[in-house]
């Protein structure tokens, strides 16, 4: 059976809960979408622009140092901190601007949490020549000042929303009520496998090179499969990125990390996994974060791209299948980890793909030396370096 | 029979179209949305739609938005609407509708709340995020209970979803007058007429049109052409302004009153 089905589910998740103004925006874009995944001429444009203009194939770094201080399985790294813009969200936005050009649509619109999206975005509709119009929440906004300074100078327009808990989710409202006043002259970019069906099916395919570039890189370097990929969830897109070339390789383990904020028993986290149960919101049936009567609960992590109620659909279905297990981290040891990999790989990774570090720390020791680990680096830390000096205390 | 159907109706054979007046329950409270309730009936509202507050409202402008905090504030569940609509349902036999998003029903469980919510006395349901595409769950339940799944067509629905949303909807067909979230301006009435036209070719189910009717004279121009007139951000907006200075129930029942004069025929 195809994953997801022709209504957009995997399983009991994902599917199409939106405003009907909307509904056939999302019919459109699926018939586009589908039209153009099998035209050639529109994959020789996506390779060309991720080969020239991202930088791909991006390297699976061996990372000895590190392997060494942990004393357990070998551990590679994806290195999608290297792409253009410093993060794999790139690899996603400029699938939807070809797409968005191909579909007559001159203006682009993107919520953001960490604002990676946010200038990936940017970034295609300024090469591409499209308008470009940013959401993200207010309290993003100051943990991200300097992604929102990035945008600014890339000419989109940033719109801050002081709704909610003016985060992520509330940026998401706002781009999708965008979307639905403008839908005749706007594509909504969305970042993440979130969202109602086509995104996290598209978004999953363009984020997808990830794992087929490094399934190729760990044969050619050490002859066979990997025993464990692991990746940080917040929408999910790098994680479902690396891991959708390796679901048919029953052997090798998938592991999602959530954050656990200041952890999972505080209340003050974002493990759907951990604390929540299935809902709906923002187009998609999944795990999420909630109270009893369905409203929808505020979450925390350090990690603005991290701190989100809901889960893409796919990884709902994943976890239910039992093919990838979920895990979570806390802020204290994403900055943990934060810290160990600049000190031993002279790698400052993004605090999302932290979590994913903490993971390794503790699951790479419990492993045998000829193990092998995949991590996907998914963004570097550059954003986050004033976040890092505040909470050290340190006044640059 | 179902609360809606008798009275558009009894409308329709007056030549009279109907008044739908959406307030968000527990905005400012559950007590003062039981009073806007006869108040609104009393001011010539034909039939009431009872927001739910939700913390995400995708579909909604920033005045409803803030109806919704509003009402989370003051502690209002779906549990908590509908003891007042069994309340409400001592003193009033108008039609109640209620308005929420999916995840509140999916929460209280889709059988049990429709049973729940019949027996309290509501009539109908829209779910401004569950297109009748995804009603799946709660197509059963409802039609068990006798409650009226109302889907929306919105100006960018093609030929062919308005044949099959109009087919699915029961009670009335709710019509979106603009491309946008509630409380944009309504700005186009040409098209507002050909759509009803159109939507009437596939269905008897009565057409009524919402979002962006703001004025008597808005609720007027929509009179002339569908079966019904909802407005929402208007109504919500004065709930707001006068939640908290007592005048409240006077305030919102004169603008009630004067959208119903502009709707009178003739």
């Amino acid at each position: 059976m195809a994953i997801p089905d022709r209504h957009g589910r995997f399983g009991p998740y994902g599917g199409r809960y939106v405003p009907e103004t909307l509904m056939p925006a999302l019919l459109e874009l699926e018939e586009a979408y589908q039209r153009t995944r099998k035209d050639k001429g529109f994959q020789a444009e996506l390779k060309h622009y991720l080969k020239e203009y991202v930088g791909r194939p991006t390297p699976l770094y061996f990372a000895q140092r590190l392997t060494k201080r942990l004393g357990g399985a070998k551990i590679y790294l994806k290195r999608e901190d290297l792409c253009h813009t410093g993060a794999h969200k790139i690899n996603n936005a400029i699938g939807q601007a070809l797409l968005a050009r191909r579909m007559k649509k001159p203006r682009l619109i993107a919520e953001t949490g960490a604002g990676q999206h946010g200038v990936a975005t940017a970034t295609v509709a300024a090469m591409f020549g499209l308008e470009c119009e940013i959401y993200m929440g207010t309290e993003d906004m100051q943990r991200q000042a300097l992604n929102v300074f990035r945008m600014r100078l890339l000419g989109s327009k940033v719109t801050g929303v002081d709704a909610g808990s003016r985060t992520l989710k509330d940026a998401i409202s706002e781009a999708m009520r965008d979307w639905t006043t403008n839908v005749r002259t706007t594509h909504y970019v969305l970042g993440s496998v979130l969202g109602a069906h086509p995104y996290p099916m598209m978004i999953r395919d363009f984020q997808a090179v990830i794992g087929r570039e490094a399934r190729k890189q760990i044969l050619a370097a050490e002859g066979r499969l990997p025993d464990c990929l692991i990746a940080c969830v917040g929408g999910g897109s790098n994680a479902m990125g690396l891991f959708h070339a390796f679901v048919p390789d029953k052997k090798v383990r998938m592991v999602g990390v959530e954050a656990a904020g200041l952890g999972v028993e505080s209340g003050k986290h974002a493990a759907r996994f951990a604390g929540g149960r299935p809902g709906v919101l923002q187009g998609t049936m999944t795990y999420l974060l909630q109270d009893e009567n369905g409203q929808v609960n505020l979450t925390h992590s350090v990690s603005a791209g991290l701190d989100y109620a809901a889960v893409g659909p796919e990884h709902s279905y994943h976890k239910e299948t039992n093919r990838a297990e979920y895990t979570s981290a806390t802020d204290d040891e994403a900055l943990a980890a934060f810290d160990l990999l600049a000190r031993e790989e002279g790698i400052m990774p993004a605090l999302e793909s932290a979590h994913a570090i903490a993971e390794v720390v503790k699951c790479a020791p419990r492993m045998k030396k000829n193990q092998i680990l995949v991590v996907n680096l998914s963004g570097r830390g550059d954003k986050d370096v004033q976040q890092v000096a505040r909470i050290k205390g340190v006044t640059l | 029979m179902n609360r809606l159907d008798q009275t558009f109706g009894r409308l329709k054979a007056k030549g009279e179209k109907a008044l739908i007046t959406y307030i968000m329950a527990g905005d400012p409270s559950l007590q003062e949305t039981e009073q806007l309730v006869l108040e609104l009936e009393r001011a010539g509202a034909d039939i009431i739609e009872l927001g739910v507050p939700f913390s995400d409202p995708i579909a909604d402008g920033p005045v409803i938005q803030q109806a919704a905090e509003r009402g989370l504030q003051s502690g209002t569940s779906l549990r908590r609407i509908l003891e007042s609509v069994t309340r409400l349902r001592a003193m009033t036999q108008i039609p109640i509708v209620l308005m929420a998003y999916y995840n509140n029903i999916h929460a209280f469980g889709e059988a049990d709340f429709c049973s729940k919510a019949a027996v309290a006395g509501v009539d109908g349901l829209i779910v401004p995020d569950m297109p009748p595409d995804e009603a799946g769950p709660l197509r059963e339940p409802a039609a068990t209970a006798g409650l009226h799944l109302i889907f929306l067509l919105a100006p960018t629905s093609t030929a062919s979803r308005r044949a099959y949303v109009a087919k699915e909807s029961g009670g009335f067909v709710y019509y979106v007058s603009i491309t946008g979230i509630t409380g944009a301006k309504l700005n186009d009435m040409a098209g507002v007429r050909d759509n009803v036209a159109k939507i009437r070719k596939h269905t008897k189910t009565p057409v009524a049109v919402g979002f962006g009717v703001a004025t008597p004279e808005d609720a007027a121009r929509i009179a002339e052409t569908a079966d019904g007139v909802i407005v929402g951000s208007a109504i919500v907006r004065r709930v707001g302004e006068h939640g908290q200075d007592g005048r409240l129930v006077h305030e919102v029942g004169s603008f009630v009153r004067s959208l119903k004069a502009a709707m009178q025929p003739g």
